[in-house]
């Protein structure tokens, strides 16, 4: 395999010319270079995760959120070799299928968490733990953040048992302007990142706004010390990396390569940014340089330019309640996603907690609230759809997974009651067709190592 | 329309004027008293002079009291919070609007919070928007191992939201404590033992005084006014507040009540106490604890679960969940609704409804010295009612009246207002910065 991977990559160098070998003298054009790494296209540390064994199952008598929208009263789920077959009512075939009553019982797509930073913010939050914010410069395209992630960080069981949680996006902090490639896992247990890495899913760049890069780098006397710092240092950035994108015999550069891959549209940017008015001059940067903002992260003021964001086509990233810690997130209030839905923008709720992505579900909920007590009609089955199909939309995930279609992922979540009451759990956790949480079999709880031989160790968390 | 609304609201947010305590009746009620029992159908709650006179069903309203039909809504006692830090900052990351922290103070004991509590701060003002009428409130532990003396305050935003004064203190006898005291838990135990045994000789029980300064490096740890102000502490008139999380801390905390048998102990955090359960129980001691903490954090809570709280409970302890167990403290009561989800999972040990909402109601109260006077509907109460506009334990539910002491409370604050301003984003007219 080694081999093989070795002679795709000289292939590919000598076809491109993307690798800057010392050519220009050569005799021969079509001389292979001594030393090749893998080219970008290759996908180096790729996916080795493959979907463990499943029963084919039959969820019979539930009521159905299939994240698209849509809701069925006594509705069937079938689903098996990791795929899901097909849902409808109770006239659908079971034949084949282990039928399991989930009548009183809700099923949802497996959740999905935009922004988290669990493996490179593990427990315990020990210093020697905090790989998520290579904060040495202020633009880091360079660094990708599944290379901090820890496998063996107890929040991945805790977001599987209590936040249903499949998918999930780890982010790089936000003390940097361009703070690195996010890494999209599917939420299974694994010795290694690779074996949780979704498979096909884009890469993500991590960009922030605001507060945090200036107070990082302007407390070092450095730029950026203020938000117009901010910008300049972006846009000189970005016109460095279009020069790197016209220039064919530049060095390679791991952080220009992540700053074309964002300008051909392969990865896309996620922005944390809270305030209304620098989304929307992060907006026009991007306009300027002729790429794309997928999400703005936090986005506490999305509510304040939802018609700009629909515009835009940019998705907000955000909390249910969470206002007031900083400066930026003065202006936070419960109503944010529902202006936004009423907007006709797009909503993602996210955790960027190790906790709340336990919970996703609830702060969907409490949102949902918010927007019903202004008089805006936001059904159950969009509300679900904020933390399933958008998230998966706009992790460009969506075409295999947030939604219960067949021919997707069978990711999958029992709940004991409707997911959107305080009073409910996930009762079993299916990724790909397989059960990997049942909380009524403990022998489908999964245990980190760290968690071995310590007080707790395989308790109800 | 919308602008008359509008315009009468802000009338309502401005007005200084303390409003007189109403006499009222909230009839046709699901009411929870906040002392551990169950909710109760088509009942009533009366107040008259700021008291609750009565509640519960068959309750016979009296004539010349105004009522308010509740149409089935849930009716409860205010919510108390504990231990925040409400009234003592603006914004946490912005350091001039936040006095949580001394950490460059001299002084750690003897830190007062009474006279800095802002009562128009915003969290003030969304807090009581979300339920909660009552709060202890206190500087954090910083500079030493001790915060200094929380008070216990109102929510009723009027000039005096003090309603007792260093109402407890405060220390850190965890990791934290042991990085405030020069790096060990070692040290913070002889750094607490010294100052308790100064306290002792100044209350003249044992010893003699001596002039008091414990530095490191050029923090003072603990001077003459620190170990003053602890002598209500060691003589058992003030509570002690301790944080601590891990099961072997707690064992030595409960301890130390050998060396010091007149303190008034109270448990903050105890994120391992389900280990030591029956310990806690037999000692008597009451416990503040974060609800859903069921992480690793650190080396202190390796057996977090959010089976904590219930499991000591059952073992017998008295337990509030903490104001800290979400993002903000409004949370509490969507932390205390999880508690009663766990009875549905195998293995787990919840709360019931009744004992969930105690624990963001009457418990806390008890623990700040208000036991049968906040968080409950009995008799003789503070007159601290809520009318929610669902189960006040589910996700989403927010009061549509708020009562304190017989007064109803406006609900309005920065983001009520926020939130009117943006119903649309049409600027035809005007910009939005006219539309208030």
């Amino acid at each position: 395999m080694g081999t093989l991977a070795s002679t795709l990559a000289l292939t590919a160098c000598a076809t491109t010319g993307s690798v800057n070998a010392s050519t220009d003298n050569s005799d021969s054009d079509d001389e292979a270079p001594r030393f090749a790494a893998m080219t970008p296209e290759e996908g180096p540390f790729a996916s080795t995760y493959s979907r463990y064994p499943g029963r084919p199952t039959a969820l019979v008598g539930a009521t159905v959120f299939d994240g698209a929208g849509g809701r069925l009263e006594g509705g069937t789920v079938l689903f098996r070799d990791g795929e899901v077959v097909a849902i409808g009512g109770s006239d659908l075939s079971t034949e084949g299928y282990d039928v399991f009553d989930a009548s009183g019982k809700f099923v949802t797509p497996g959740i999905i968490d935009i922004h988290s930073h669990l493996g490179d913010y593990p427990t315990p939050s020990v210093d020697a733990h905090n790989d998520g914010n290579e904060a040495t410069s202020p633009t880091t395209p360079e660094v990708w953040a599944e290379h901090s992630v820890w496998p063996q960080d107890p929040g991945f069981s805790r977001a599987l048992a209590n936040g249903g949680i499949t998918s999930l996006q780890i982010l790089p902090g936000s003390a940097n302007l361009m703070g690195g490639r996010s890494v999209t896992l599917k939420n299974v247990p694994s010795r290694t990142v690779q074996g949780m890495k979704f498979p096909g899913a884009p890469y993500g760049f991590k960009m922030a706004c605001g507060e945090n890069p200036k107070r990082v780098y302007g407390g070092r006397g450095r730029a950026p010390s203020t938000r117009m710092g901010n910008f300049a240092v972006n846009r000189q950035t970005w016109f460095d990396a279009i020069d790197y994108a016209n220039n064919d015999s530049a060095d390679r550069d791991l952080g220009m390569e992540t700053l074309v891959g964002v300008l051909e549209g392969d990865i896309l940017v996620h922005n944390h940014c809270y305030r209304a008015d620098e989304m929307a001059l992060v907006m026009d940067m991007a306009k300027e340089m002729g790429y794309r903002v997928t999400a703005f992260h936090h986005a506490v003021e999305a509510y304040k330019i939802g018609d700009l964001l629909r515009e835009n086509g940019v998705c907000s990233a955000i909390w249910a309640d969470w206002y007031g810690f900083k400066m930026e997130a003065y202006d936070g209030i419960l109503e944010n996603a529902a202006l936004l839905q009423q907007a006709g923008a797009c909503v993602v709720i996210h955790s960027d907690s190790e906790n709340d992505i336990q919970r996703l579900n609830q702060e969907a909920a409490k949102a949902q609230a918010a927007g019903l007590r202004l008089g805006i009609d936001l059904s159950d089955a969009d509300v679900i759809s904020w933390i399933t199909l958008n998230a998966a939309k706009a992790m460009g995930i969506d075409d295999m997974t947030g939604s219960l279609e067949p021919g997707k992922m069978a990711d999958v979540v029992l709940w004991n009651g409707d997911p959107l009451s305080v009073y409910s759990r996930p009762e079993r956790v299916w990724v790909d067709g397989a059960l990997l949480y049942d909380a009524n079999d403990r022998s489908r709880r999964p245990v980190s190592d760290f968690e071995l031989g310590q007080p707790g160790e395989g308790d109800v968390k | 329309m919308k602008r008359l609304l509008t315009l009468a609201a802000s009338a309502i947010a401005l007005s200084a004027v303390p409003a007189a305590a109403q006499d009222v009746a909230i009839t046709n009620a699901t009411v929870a008293l906040g002392d551990g029992s169950e909710p109760i159908k088509n009942a009533t709650v009366i107040v008259r002079d700021g008291k609750v006179v009565a509640a519960g069903a068959d309750i016979t309203t009296p004539a010349d009291i105004p009522a308010i039909d509740a149409n089935d809504a849930w009716v409860t006692p205010g919510l108390f919070a504990t231990v925040t830090t409400f009234g003592l900052s603006d914004v946490g990351a912005v350091s001039q609007s936040n006095d949580t922290r001394a950490g460059g103070s001299p002084f750690s004991a003897a830190l007062n919070t009474a006279p800095i509590v802002n009562p128009n701060s915003q969290h003030i003002l969304i807090h009581r928007a979300a339920g909660i009428t009552r709060a202890a409130t206190s500087t954090m532990p910083s500079g030493s191992i001790f915060a200094g003396q929380g008070a216990i305050i109102d929510l009723d935003g009027d000039s005096n939201p003090v309603m007792r004064e260093r109402a407890f203190q405060m220390v850190h006898l965890g990791e934290g404590g042991a990085r405030l005291s020069g790096g060990s838990r070692a040290s913070a135990h002889v750094l607490f033992r010294a100052a308790l045994r100064e306290a002792q000789a100044l209350s003249g029980a044992r010893g003699t005084p001596q002039t008091t300064e414990i530095s490191g490096g050029d923090d003072v740890l603990l001077g003459r006014f620190d170990a003053e102000a602890l002598v209500p502490v060691v003589t058992g008139q003030q509570p002690l507040y301790v944080a601590v999380e891990r099961a072997s801390d707690i064992r030595a905390v409960l301890a130390m009540r050998e060396d010091f048998p007149r303190l008034d102990m109270v448990l903050i955090g105890a994120g391992e106490g389900w280990l030591v359960a029956d310990s806690i129980a037999a000692a008597g001691v009451p416990v503040i604890a974060d609800a859903l903490d069921d992480l690793p954090e650190s080396f202190e809570v390796l057996a977090a679960t959010q089976s904590n709280i219930g499991r000591m409970v059952h073992a017998g302890v008295q337990v509030a969940i903490s104001a800290n167990s979400g993002n903000n403290p409004r949370n509490m009561s969507q932390a205390a609704g999880n508690l009663v989800a766990l009875n549905r999972i195998p293995g787990a040990a919840g709360l019931s409804w009744g004992q969930a909402f105690a624990a963001v109601s009457s418990v806390p109260a008890a623990i700040s010295g208000y036991d049968g006077k906040a968080g409950v509907l009995t008799p003789g109460a503070m007159g601290d009612v809520v009318i929610w506009d669902g189960d006040p334990l589910e996700v989403g539910s927010v009061p549509t009246m708020v009562f304190i002491s017989g007064v109803e409370q406006s609900l309005e604050s920065h983001q009520s207002r926020l939130r009117e301003r943006y119903r649309d984003l049409d600027e035809s007219n005007l910009p939005k910065a006219y539309d208030w």
